[in-house]
């Protein structure tokens, strides 16, 4: 491991909360609704989050607590299971529903299992009810995913036929290019965890080699261990190089030669880097400042210095996961600096001693830090593009060269912002 | 448990940040867990703010839970105070630091501090934003006043003659992520100054807790937004005696009865009473010719109680529509819209649930909607026209321009906004007179070319309906035909008239001479 510098920082904090991850997660599964069991606050967030208004009924909603279910909880359970029957009757194609614990939930112990359990008595055969938290003192934005990722595992068989699990949230198109790359390399039998619908969940068993696409999973690979799978040892697919090291542990795996894998994916490398050249012209030099969200930050930080030779500043991360991102810490420069934890008020103050050329961070800091003349890239914008893999590296640099690019068109310095 | 799937306001807390981040000089130190942070890009994002948010939020988590979190919470006043240093300190909770019980208000103030401390307890299980807003704006302004009350004499509205000056009263009401109030408060601010009445200060927006204190300066208050000020301006009358208005200034009568009701709280005579009704070009406009076409437009209102009861006005008085629907969401003034849509024969729709409202949308076939964003989106899949009148706030409602909703320039930019959307009288003449030519497609509108499919769906689907209607009548064929030629933004209620007037006459199919019965029956 490179001489990475580890720092621990508590304090308070500018993330999101774990039920965000709502946001991808039933767009990717059109058969699954999603029930936050909280309150006002975690609707709101939600729809805030989204950062749209709902143009069709969502498949999201929250049951909100009142006052007189704070009174008792047998009153909370009986008045979950109404709500659930009224959803259930106004969306008949609804094939799981997650019930989703909250802050508020998990205060007041609403044991959202036992619910889960006797709903599905009812329902079998029709609703699948799966419970999982994301409230916001357990969980972290993309950790939301990991937690409706773990409470889908004890529903997958098993079977020991050999295949490649891809596991984590990925566009759809992305998704496609990979399976016909891993078929091109000769891996035949390949899924994808999430599946496209909820109820096509791929069987796991000894056989089952599971490739991460994203580096927020932590219970869930435990859970997909203790099930039997070998999980694949592997930076993420973010840029050409992580994506190059991605197809080459999955081809070990396989016992498909490296010669074989190189020789398919050389001209998409080839092509990728041709794309790549002029967002490195924009970033090649310039300081980057990564504020902790999305869980992304370390892959993004090794993308953006190796491939496009910026200069990391700070390397901020929610939490930290040193075994499952050990390949991707080796790859980062020596003396690289990660933050873990937040005390958004030091981190700001660092920030601004440190004048940074780009900070990566969230929504609720961007304009206040474009106000001071910094520029941002909000990281939200992250999880809903298409940036894993080869073929998507340009568009990725893209993401960070944009904001740069338009600072040098808008060249007036001392804006009122009001 | 109530099932939400969009809610139109936040939590009551959201409510308080409003009113902290629309002032200067405060902080707000706010117990919730990681993730209530959300609520800041409402500000940088929706608004474009280029601050954040005057807010520190204690982010405890699972694991303190067991410990202490009384001692989180003084951690971060005590270095939320030293960084910030701020002259009034708000301190509250979230929903789940509610249950908790950690008391940070009581807390911080057995700190130490010198400056004002306000307790917030704003109950996020029963209440919301827009309360939680008023609360905080009262409560802040009592804790600044409260030690005035008694060596204070009431305030006589006519104080400005003894003290030899122009007439001063306060704007109270304005705040970010309220429906232009940006430029509400320069164009009411403009108005009174051409009458010769100072303003003393505009709060929340823009006053630090100086100004608040300052607020007895004035002779009335002028209450701009009940939703958020009339709790203020009532003990502000209570116990200062000073007076507030109670017309909102939105229209062309309203704004001139506002302008009435200023002056004679004040005794300050009205001498340009002529002059008024010709400051906005809205009631030439809409006398002018190419309006006679706005006539009896079916409107559909939802909104904020203010901007919904105001519109409802504007739209029968001033414009000549008829008011097919009229709610809000603001359910602290539902007796107030209810009145309104009394005197306007209609029922009035007191929901959070959009579903309902895009059903009772549905059900009135409007001809124009004025609400939210989200009616904009519902109005947008039936294909009505609509225009946004109301909170909750999307960038869209932050323009550029100058744009207010208030008096003599806010009459002219509810004129253009409503109008513009509905197709120019002209426009319309000759559409209907073309509609027959195989040129034509049904549907067709030309700002809305976009949504034409939507809207031909939305009809197919009505259409493969009509040939057995849910009671067994039968639609013939010249009767179908016929009811293809009635314009299709009414044709859902010709549909339903005509049905409803053969159960009635016990007339099994329906022809074209049926639909011409029904016609000349509810006419």
């Amino acid at each position: 491991m490179s001489k990475v510098e580890f720092n621990k920082e508590t304090g308070p904090r500018e993330v999101f909360c774990g039920l965000t991850s709502i946001v991808w997660l039933h767009r990717r599964m059109p058969d699954a609704f999603f029930l936050v069991v909280g309150s006002r606050t975690c609707a709101h967030l939600i729809q805030s989050a989204a950062g749209v208004m709902i143009f069709a009924e969502p498949r999201f909603g929250t049951a909100i607590l009142e006052e007189k279910d704070l009174a008792g909880l047998a009153d909370a359970h009986e008045e979950l299971d109404r709500v659930v029957n009224d959803l259930i009757a106004r969306r008949p194609e609804i094939k799981t529903l997650f019930l989703v614990g909250s802050c508020p939930s998990e205060v007041i112990k609403l044991d959202l299992a036992t619910v889960a359990e006797k709903l599905n008595k009812r329902f079998f055969g029709q609703v699948r009810f799966v419970n999982y938290s994301g409230s916001g003192i357990e969980t972290t934005f993309t950790q939301g995913e990991d937690g409706a990722l773990k409470a889908l595992i004890p529903l997958m068989e098993s079977s020991n036929e050999e295949k490649l699990l891809l596991v984590g949230t990925l566009a759809n198109n992305v998704e496609d290019r990979f399976k016909k790359i891993f078929t091109n390399l000769g891996i035949s039998n390949i899924e994808s965890f999430p599946p496209r619908q909820s109820t096509e969940l791929p069987k796991i068993g000894k056989n089952t080699k599971v490739l991460l696409t994203q580096p927020y999973l932590s219970d869930t690979v435990r859970d997909l261990k203790h099930r039997g799978c070998e999980i694949i040892s592997a930076p993420f697919p973010l840029g050409i190089e992580g994506s190059t090291k991605w197809f080459l542990a999955a081809a070990k795996a396989f016992k498909i030669s490296e010669l074989k894998v190189h020789e398919i994916i050389s001209p998409l490398i080839n092509r990728a880097k041709l794309a790549l050249d002029s967002h490195k012209e924009i970033l090649k030099g310039k300081r980057l400042f990564l504020l902790p969200e999305s869980q992304l930050e370390i892959s993004l930080a090794r993308f953006l210095h190796n491939e496009c030779e910026m200069d990391l500043i700070e390397v901020g991360t929610p939490y930290l996961n040193k075994d499952l991102m050990k390949e991707e810490i080796n790859l980062l420069p020596e003396n690289t600096k990660i933050v873990e934890g937040q005390h958004v008020e030091k981190q700001l103050d660092r920030v601004r001693e440190t004048s940074p050329d780009l900070v990566v961070c969230g929504m609720g800091l961007a304009n206040p830090l474009e106000a001071e003349g910094i520029s941002t890239k909000w990281s939200i914008e992250m999880v809903f593009s298409p940036i894993h893999g080869i073929d998507q590296a340009a568009d990725l640099a893209g993401l960070f060269s944009k904001p740069l690019k338009r600072n040098q068109i808008l060249t007036s310095k001392s804006l009122v912002t009001h | 448990m109530e099932l939400t799937l969009w809610t139109y306001e936040g939590p009551p807390h959201v409510g308080a940040m409003r009113i902290a981040s629309s002032m200067k000089d405060i902080h707000y130190v706010l117990h919730a867990p990681q993730g209530d942070t959300y609520a800041d890009l409402l500000f940088t994002m929706i608004e474009r703010r280029g601050q954040r948010p005057p807010v520190t939020y204690t982010t405890f988590q699972a694991r303190d839970l067991g410990g202490d979190t009384a001692e989180l919470v003084k951690k971060n006043i005590k270095e939320a105070v030293e960084r910030f240093k701020p002259k009034t300190l708000l301190v509250g909770e979230s929903c789940t630091a509610e249950l908790i019980q950690d008391q940070p208000g009581a807390l911080a103030k057995g700190m130490g501090f010198d400056m004002p401390i306000v307790n917030l307890e704003l109950p996020a299980y029963s209440k919301k934003e827009n309360w939680g807003a008023s609360e905080t704006f009262y409560q802040l302004t009592r804790t600044l006043l409260k030690e005035k009350v008694s060596s204070s004499e009431k305030i006589s509205p006519l104080r400005w003659k003894e003290l030899g000056r122009r007439p001063k009263v306060n704007i109270l009401g304005p705040s970010l992520l309220g429906f232009r109030c940006r430029d509400d408060v320069i164009e009411i601010q403009r108005i009174l100054s051409e009458q010769g009445i100072d303003t003393n200060v505009v709060a929340p927006l823009g006053a630090s807790p100086d100004d608040i204190e300052r607020l007895i300066d004035a002779e009335v208050n002028i209450c701009l937004y009940q939703e958020i000020a009339e709790a203020s301006c009532e003990w502000l009358r209570r116990n200062f005696g000073m007076e507030y208005t109670n017309t909102i200034p939105i229209g062309i009568k309203n704004t001139i009865e506002f302008i009435n009701e200023v002056h004679n709280k004040l005794d300050l005579p009205l001498t340009n009473k002529e002059e008024l009704e010709n400051k906005s070009k809205l009631p030439w406009y809409s006398k002018s010719v190419d309006s006679n076409y706005l006539t009896g437009k079916r409107v559909f209102i939802f909104g904020d109680g203010t901007h919904a009861i105001a519109a409802a006005k504007i739209a029968k008085e001033e414009l000549g529509f008829e008011v097919v629907g009229l709610g809000t969401y603001s359910r602290e003034m539902a007796r107030q819209v209810r009145a309104t849509a009394k005197d306007l024969n209609v029922e009035a729709l007191i929901t959070n649930n959009y579903l309902e409202v895009e059903d009772a949308m549905k059900k009135a076939a409007p001809e124009l909607v004025l609400g939210t964003q989200m009616e904009r989106h519902s109005a947008k899949r039936l294909g009505i026209p609509c225009s946004v009148i109301s909170t909750p706030m999307h960038v869209q409602d932050v323009p550029a321009r100058y744009s207010p909703q208030m008096g003599w320039e806010g009459a002219n930019v509810i004129f253009d906004d409503w109008v513009h959307p509905l197709m120019m009288g002209l426009e319309e003449h000759l559409i209907d007179m073309f509609k027959h030519d195989f040129e034509f497609v049904d549907g067709h509108q030309s700002h809305l070319g976009h949504t034409a499919t939507q809207t031909k769906d939305f009809l197919n689907s009505d259409e493969k309906k009509e040939k057995n209607s849910k009671e067994g009548i039968i639609w013939t064929e010249s009767g179908r035909a016929e009811l293809t030629k009635v314009p299709f933004f009414v044709r859902g209620k010709v549909k339903t008239n005509t049905e409803k007037y053969a159960i009635l006459r016990g007339i099994p199919e329906i022809s074209d001479e049926t639909l011409y019965d029904a016609k000349a029956y509810f006419s």
